[in-house]
């Protein structure tokens, strides 16, 4: 469904990757873990197109989109929860999931789908009117999910949706993933620093450091594999 | 305790404003005699005066600080009482019957002041779009004013194009020179697009200043015909209820747009682009058209006004399009209510009619207008009327399911 071949980036004359290959097939959750600075964010964002493509090419749908606006990603199927969440916090809950849905015109499906993210996260409804700035850190992460639901994308890209919660809230956002993938068959590309989580939660994985792919795998094989275990999980 | 504590704050406040006003209060310098007054008594009124004020101050400041809950409570209650049917109907009905008599009650000076403060009730609303719901900081927006003012005076100078054909054309040339400005400042935000927007103000300023050939310069351009009637020819008190009648009636399609604007969806793509930029490109929004659209639209207000404020004055020339118009402009924003529609028309109304009837204290405006806007900082800091967005309710559907 989305694959990545040889996709280099750079922020001025730093490369933040250094040409890496990567797939995503549809129905999977896959996980792309590794350290602070090893690229996993502008990963996601150069799939995104927020962050200009250097070289190498991007398929989403055997459709290159590597040199298409972020706008029209999104409107081709590929939604982002943003790193670090970023939702609109002078808008209602309400009204950020609204803009989520911004491209789309079905008033009767949006309604649909907000119920549905109504039943998935209860805590949302109760705050439907409250503005997105006064939640907690784990219900802007719920929302920050649920809006980039709303585009009812294809593929869900997820950076890093356990940053700044406390264990038992990133469980409960993690179990979350795992409804939505296995409900709605969501095929969802999660990038984590939180390695065990990630890959327990993961079908397959990719780890990464500094700008390269160095490993990849079923996810199950990573958990068990000595470098991960030494670099990442500390044991 | 606190009292004694307020007392020597209030004290030092004294103390201080004591050797600041030493200067201009004490030393009074005879330059025909050669000989220097010393007013002493004047130091001790000056202190007097500033220790009673900063005490009365600083009671107050505690006041406030022990009934915060109340006071935002009655400002809701405000928003609440005004969004009542019952109640805002019977104002708005007093509201437009006032404007409609107005001209044939008060006199000629009255409805000319009344006009130039609806030209800024246009020029507050359609700074609005950019400040107030794009969040775009534009510091320039007189430039736009300036484009269409300019372009009503040259093209009637020149082609002798009439007040109805150079309304549209200078709404168009201003619209054209904000997606000029829009371009190189897309990818700046904040401080840095303030900065360059109030650089393009000033560029175009120069640009009437010095270019003699284009803009005749200084000395501006006069004898610019005021709007016509069906051809008929008015006398200047007529024309005057007539400019009038003409903005009110374009102030009325200002309101209506903008409202439209507001909630539509481009009005969402700007709210959204103002909440966070990176956000909102991962909404799919197109931040390039939301920048431009915000920029262009902002514009198109300034330059109606900017050729209704040359057919009005039938004078311009570049000291009418200084930065401080800009500023009052971003002023009239701030002090109404970013995205505010009818805080925008009171602060418009309130700071251009204030002055004039204000006269006795003209030497102290600035100093009033600054305290004012101090006092809304520390009291008010949402505006006047602090923007209240529709609120969308949903109901449970039965399935509700996505399958």
């Amino acid at each position: 469904m989305l694959k990545l071949i040889d996709v280099e980036t750079c922020y001025g004359n730093i490369r933040a990757l250094k040409g890496i290959s990567l797939n995503v097939a549809e129905g999977e959750i896959v996980s792309l873990i590794g350290a602070n600075g090893a690229g996993k964010t502008t990963t996601l964002m150069t799939i995104s197109g927020l962050v200009p493509i250097s070289s190498g090419q991007i398929f989403f749908n055997n459709k290159r989109i590597e040199k298409t606006d972020p706008d029209k990603i999104v409107a081709a199927g590929i939604s982002q929860a943003p790193e670090g969440r970023r939702i609109f916090p002078g808008l209602s809950v309400l009204e950020n999931l609204e803009m989520g849905a911004f491209l789309r015109a079905d008033q009767r499906e949006i309604r649909k789908d907000m119920d549905y993210i109504f039943d998935l996260f209860p805590l949302l409804n109760k705050r439907r009117h409250q503005a997105g700035g006064t939640l907690s850190g784990g219900e802007q992460q719920m929302l920050a999910i649920s809006r980039a639901l709303m585009a009812r994308p294809k593929l869900l890209l997820l950076d890093e949706p356990s940053l700044g919660l406390s264990p038992l809230m990133t469980n409960q956002i993690f179990e979350m993933i795992k409804k939505i993938n296995s409900e709605q068959h969501m095929t969802i590309f999660l990038v984590e620093q939180n390695a065990y989580l990630a890959l327990k939660l993961s079908h397959r994985g990719y780890v990464m450091e500094n700008g390269f792919i160095t490993l990849e795998g079923q996810a199950a094989a990573l958990l068990t594999d000595n470098n991960v275990k030494k670099a990442y999980l500390g044991i | 305790m606190k009292l004694a504590e307020e007392f020597k704050k209030s004290f030092f406040v004294a103390l201080w404003f004591m050797l600041l006003t030493f200067p201009i209060m004490v030393v009074q310098v005879n330059t025909i005699e050669n000989v220097v007054i010393w007013r002493w008594h004047n130091i001790i009124l000056s202190g007097l005066g500033s220790f009673l004020l900063s005490f009365c101050w600083q009671l107050f400041l505690r006041r406030k600080g022990h009934s915060t809950p109340a006071a935002q409570a009655s400002a809701s209650r405000l928003q609440h009482l005004m969004a009542e049917p019952r109640l805002y109907r019977p104002a708005l009905i007093i509201l437009a019957l006032f404007a409609l008599i107005f001209p044939f009650v008060f006199s000629h000076y009255q409805v000319n002041i009344m006009t130039t403060a609806l030209i800024y009730v246009m020029l507050g609303l359609g700074l609005n779009i950019e400040v107030g719901l794009a969040g775009l900081l534009d510091l320039g927006y007189v430039a736009f004013y300036a484009v269409g003012a300019y372009s009503y005076a040259l093209l009637n100078y020149h082609f002798g194009l009439g007040f109805w054909t150079a309304l549209p054309v200078g709404a168009l040339l201003a619209a054209f020179s904000g997606i000029l400005v829009g371009f190189p400042v897309l990818r700046l935000r904040g401080d840095y697009l303030a900065i360059v927007t109030l650089a393009f103000a000033e560029i175009i300023r120069l640009v009437l200043e010095n270019w003699n050939a284009f803009s005749f310069g200084p000395s501006g351009i006069s004898n610019i015909p005021r709007p016509g009637f069906f051809g008929m020819a008015l006398t200047p008190e007529q024309s005057a209820i007539y400019m009038y009648f003409l903005l009110i009636v374009l102030c009325l399609l200002t309101i209506f747009v903008i409202r439209r604007l507001q909630y539509s969806r481009i009005g969402r793509a700007w709210v959204a682009l103002r909440e966070d930029e990176l956000a909102c490109q991962a909404m799919g929004i197109d931040k390039t058209k939301a920048k431009l659209t915000a920029f262009a639209l902002g514009a198109t207000w300034a330059g109606m006004a900017g050729v209704l404020f040359a057919a009005k004055t039938t004078f311009i020339n570049p000291a009418s399009f200084t930065f401080l118009e800009s500023a009052m402009i971003l002023a009239i924003v701030v002090l109404g209510g970013m995205g505010s529609i009818p805080g925008v028309i009171i602060a418009a109304l309130a700071l251009i009619l204030l002055p004039e009837y204000l006269r006795v204290f003209s030497d102290y405006r600035m100093i009033l207008f600054g305290a004012a806007l101090i006092m809304m900082m520390i009291f008010r800091p949402q505006g006047i009327l602090a923007d209240m967005r529709k609120k969308y309710e949903f109901h449970k559907m039965k399935d509700s399911r996505i399958n």
